[in-house]
């Protein structure tokens, strides 16, 4: 079963396997809109706030999201697979190396 | 005898969300040994060419990261040298008893400045390295995936670099072998404790206590192009590589563990002397010096730790 995700920032979409998960199904035919960093639930830069959707989610590290964040639809999408289509909004960001001011 | 001091790093303790999971990717898919486990559910690994009980510990927990690493002293003397030493610069110090670990005497533990743990032991439970130590054959059969020798060496982003890497030169006399420089402010220090090209570095950054990667030595670029088919046949999330560092001149590639910690494995790369130079790179280059080949940073490799 392969569902639709809209990532709502940009109106990118892309299709994802229920066995998959989010960000395979992104990176798969090279979409792009969520970042992707260690893809195990580890780092957070995918982090990503699911507005509406089914889904499953495996364990993912507190420091990057909260019991109670989880609760309200926060998630790592490297961690969530779609059990319906799913509509989210990107919170998380690679980041940046301090570069000294010139 | 040549090695006074600090001699090696001893140990690396990561936090891992899935112990079965982190024991398929260290143990089937590196080729670490299981030696131990505790009542708090760690589990301790080593490298097949390592002659200390444990270089790797597996703690269970909600997050991902490094818990500490630990630098193994030549002597008793040098832990209570050391703990001085690192009391007269500002850090604190505390005392965890022998056993706590495991098969390891005691530690002196201490916040470097950039906020991670690194602690300092003196002995550790020696299990040997497979291989008899009389006619000795080139190596163990039976070791399994990548055939990781040894841990290697960390690299780690910290805030308050300039005064984490002089903590290191002056409290632990580490030598700095490598850095990266833009015009006079450092970016990244890489330091030694002895013969190798680096045993732990440091870039500059905003967060305190973070992990870049935990890096373990294969022996050979061939090796290193094996561990790149491993990670593709076993589905493993990639980074980068496999290609060579301008800095350090190794052959790698990086890769995360089931918890999101980046690991490298790295084949071929430089020494120094107590004498050699510092080698710089200008943050001009730094493209060259991360990437040899490509010269281009990739944003994961710069924007993604744990
Ligand atoms: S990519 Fe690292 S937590 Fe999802
Ligand atoms: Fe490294």
């Amino acid at each position: 079963m392969s569902y639709k995700v809209t990532i709502a920032d940009t109106g990118e979409e892309f299709h994802c396997r229920e066995l998959q998960h989010l960000l395979a199904g992104m990176q798969q035919l090279g979409k792009k809109g969520i970042p992707v960093g260690c893809r195990s639930g580890g780092c957070g830069v995918c982090k990503v706030r699911i507005t509406s959707g089914e889904y499953q989610v495996k364990k993912m590290s507190r420091d990057h999201v909260s019991e109670q964040e989880e609760e309200n639809g926060i998630a790592l999408a490297c961690r969530v697979s779609p059990r319906s289509d799913i509509q989210l909004q990107v919170l998380g960001h690679l980041k940046k190396i301090v570069t000294p001011k010139k | 005898m040549a090695f006074t001091g600090i001699m090696r790093p001893g140990h690396v303790q990561l936090r891992v969300l899935d112990i079965d999971e982190a024991l398929t990717h260290y143990c089937d898919n590196m080729g670490l040994i299981e030696t131990d486990r505790d009542d708090q559910g760690r589990v301790y690994l080593k490298c097949w060419d390592e002659i200390d009980k444990f270089s790797v510990v597996l703690e269970p927990s909600d997050r991902a990261g490094m818990d500490h690493m630990a630098f193994k002293v030549a002597t008793e003397q040098d832990l209570s040298r050391f703990e001085s030493r690192v009391k007269d610069f500002g850090v604190e110090t505390s005392r965890v008893p022998a056993g706590e670990l495991n098969g390891c005497g005691e530690r002196i533990s201490f916040i470097a400045p950039g906020g991670h743990r690194f602690d300092l032991y003196a002995q550790k439970e020696q299990i040997g390295n497979s291989i008899p130590t009389t006619n000795p054959s080139p190596w163990p059969e039976g070791i399994k995936g990548m055939k990781a020798i040894r841990f290697d060496h960390c690299l780690l982003y910290g805030n308050d670099h300039d005064e984490t890497v002089r903590f290191f030169t002056e409290a632990l006399d580490l030598d700095l072998a490598e850095q990266v420089v833009d015009g006079d402010v450092q970016i990244a220090a890489f330091l030694s404790c002895g013969y190798k090209a680096h045993d732990i570095a440091f870039i500059r950054h905003e967060e305190p206590g973070k992990l870049h990667h935990a890096s373990f030595l294969l022996g050979s670029w061939e090796q290193v192009l094996r561990a790149a088919d491993i990670i593709s046949m076993k589905d493993i999330p990639l980074d980068v590589g496999p290609t060579r560092h301008g800095l350090t001149r190794g052959m790698t590639i990086y890769y995360y563990d089931p918890s999101g910690n980046r690991n490298e494995v790295f084949a071929e790369d430089s020494y120094r002397y107590p004498d050699s130079p510092v080698l710089t790179w200008e943050a001009d280059n730094v493209g060259q010096a991360i990437f040899y080949h490509s010269r281009v940073l990739v944003d994961s490799f710069m924007g993604v730790v744990s």
